[in-house]
């Protein structure tokens, strides 16, 4: 096995043109695992931890550029203001330890089902920054997970950074398992408002082959925020609104029997989770709207 | 490969490293420092927990090359971190030698205990001890970084480290017992 150590992001672009087959680590926390309990014995380990670069981000107009490697407690320390959504979910994932050293570009690489950060990430709105010696594209994180732990990087890219559409609305993240730490998701649901453009965005995780948004549920209660005047009147959602919302995310889903739980309990927490997500988000827009026009 | 990084304040070389190798294997099995324990390498139990540039992290799931150059604390240098960081005075770090040969009851005059430490045994919070270590990193890192932790706190910092003895109860007095004790003096 060879240890790569490129010292900035260009040799490590370099050293992946070189050696397509050669296996990034940043955190490690799910590369270690493989190697551990050999799953996987790479013929070069590139390790990305001196690329300073990765570990930064930028807070533009619209977007927030996240480094590919920034950890999750960095997320969560720094940027819960522009990214809610993305803030929770990182909150639940593995363990202080883990969220040390673990990040959003490494959950994008092993592109699991189960990989909290992408229905933050769907919810939001957000493109992989995927760079190689060829050049750079930004891949829409929807056509970026294409099955089960696949994505879009062609052998010769790396993550440089996600950009993260900045909340203009509130955003919330639920995930469903045995307890509070360190728990792989049974499943998981992200709910983005977009008072901006009148939308609503969502994210599903764990149900299906690779995350999805959960398209004709947003579409149905995009249409209906807007027939029913909600976002103007200051008023509740209605629970028929809420429940017909529900049945869309729950059908938008193919969720599996596995260790974890059974494809029927999966698409019932779903429904639950999209109810609850909408009612919060939905209380924290009308409670901004309020003290917006009262100052 | 060669390996070459801090480990309690003195520069180590670790050579003939396996590339896919642990830091957690160096510590133990290449540096004779088997503090550090090692119980699940998937990053579950936290019983590796050590400090990486300062950060709790679990060293099974750090990659040997990926320490070279940089300062990582273990529990065999606990007391002479947490005395340095007292004092404000950068100290020779700890003798690997000495942290090889550490005893549990050692024949000599007692071995020196950071204020975790100590209160980990007043407390009684130690019972096979194998999580212990992995505890005292993190719960030292807590402390340095939250000195009046509430329980939330501690419950929180801790989440990542297992006890399959104790049922934590004791773990958590004793974390508290060091916030108080520490608070005193302040
Ligand atoms: C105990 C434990 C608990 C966990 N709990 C959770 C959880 O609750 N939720 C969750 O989502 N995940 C969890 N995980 C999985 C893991 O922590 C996450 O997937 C994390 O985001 C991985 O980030 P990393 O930087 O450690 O990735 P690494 O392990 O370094 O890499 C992961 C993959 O991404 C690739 N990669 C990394 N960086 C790049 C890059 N810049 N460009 C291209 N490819 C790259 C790697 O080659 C590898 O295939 C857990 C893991 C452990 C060990
Ligand atoms: S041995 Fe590293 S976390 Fe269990
Ligand atoms: S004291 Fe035995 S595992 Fe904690």
């Amino acid at each position: 096995m060879d240890f790569l150590r490129p010292a900035t992001w260009e040799e490590a672009l370099a050293a992946k043109a070189e050696h397509p087959t050669a296996v990034p680590i940043a955190g490690g926390t799910d590369v270690m695992v493989e190697i551990n309990f050999d799953h996987r014995r790479p013929d070069v380990l590139l390790d990305l931890n001196r690329v300073v670069d990765l570990y930064e981000w930028e807070v533009g107009e619209e977007t927030v550029r996240l480094g590919a490697a920034v950890p999750y407690t960095r997320v969560i320390e720094a940027l819960g203001r522009e990214l809610p959504g993305l803030a929770l979910a990182a909150r639940t994932v593995g363990s202080p330890q883990i969220r040390n050293r673990g990040s959003v570009g490494g959950n994008l690489g092993a592109a699991s089902p189960a990989g909290d950060s992408h229905p933050p990430l769907l919810a939001a709105g957000a493109e992989v920054e995927a760079v190689s010696v060829r050049g750079t594209r930004l891949i829409p994180v929807e056509e970026f997970y294409t099955g089960v732990k696949r994505n879009a990087l062609a052998p010769d890219e790396l993550i440089r950074a996600v950009h993260i559409a900045k909340a203009d609305g509130p955003q919330q993240f639920s995930k469903v398992g045995t307890r509070n730490a360190m728990v792989i998701a049974v499943c998981a649901f992200g709910l983005a408002l977009h008072p901006a453009t009148r939308t609503v965005r969502t994210g599903i995780g764990s149900a299906a082959p690779t995350p999805v948004r959960a398209g004709t549920a947003e579409e149905f209660l995009t249409a209906a925020l807007e027939e029913e005047g909600l976002w103007d009147s200051g008023r509740t959602v209605p629970p028929s609104v809420a429940r017909q919302f529900a049945d869309l995310v729950a059908a938008c889903a193919s969720p599996i029997d596995d260790v974890r739980g059974s494809a029927a309990y999966r698409r019932h927490a779903l429904r639950v989770m999209a109810r609850r997500t909408l009612g919060w988000t939905w209380d924290e827009y009308l409670g901004n709207e309020r003290s917006a026009r009262c100052a | 490969m060669r390996v070459t990084f801090t480990v309690n304040g003195r520069r180590q070389e670790a050579d003939d490293v396996w590339e896919g190798e642990s830091l957690l294997y160096v510590l133990r099995e290449r540096m004779g420092l088997p503090g550090s324990k090692n119980a699940c390498e998937q990053g579950e139990c936290g019983s590796c927990t050590v400090r990486l540039d300062g950060v709790p992290v679990c060293a099974c799931l750090v990659a040997a090359g990926q320490v070279q150059d940089r300062e990582v604390v273990t529990v065999e240098g606990l007391a002479d971190f947490a005395k340095e960081r007292d004092t404000g005075a950068a100290g020779p770090g700890t003798d690997p030698g000495a942290a090889q040969r550490w005893q549990p009851r050692p024949a000599g005059p007692a071995t020196e205990l950071s204020p975790v430490q100590q209160a980990f045994v007043d407390a009684g919070a130690v019972q096979c001890g194998f999580c212990t270590p992995g505890l005292l990193v993190a719960a030292d890192e807590l402390l340095e970084r939250n000195a009046q932790p509430t329980d939330a706190d501690i419950r929180e910092a801790l989440s990542g480290n297992l006890c399959r003895c104790t049922g934590y109860e004791k773990i958590l007095d004793a974390v508290r017992l060091a916030a108080a004790r520490t608070g005193t003096e302040a």
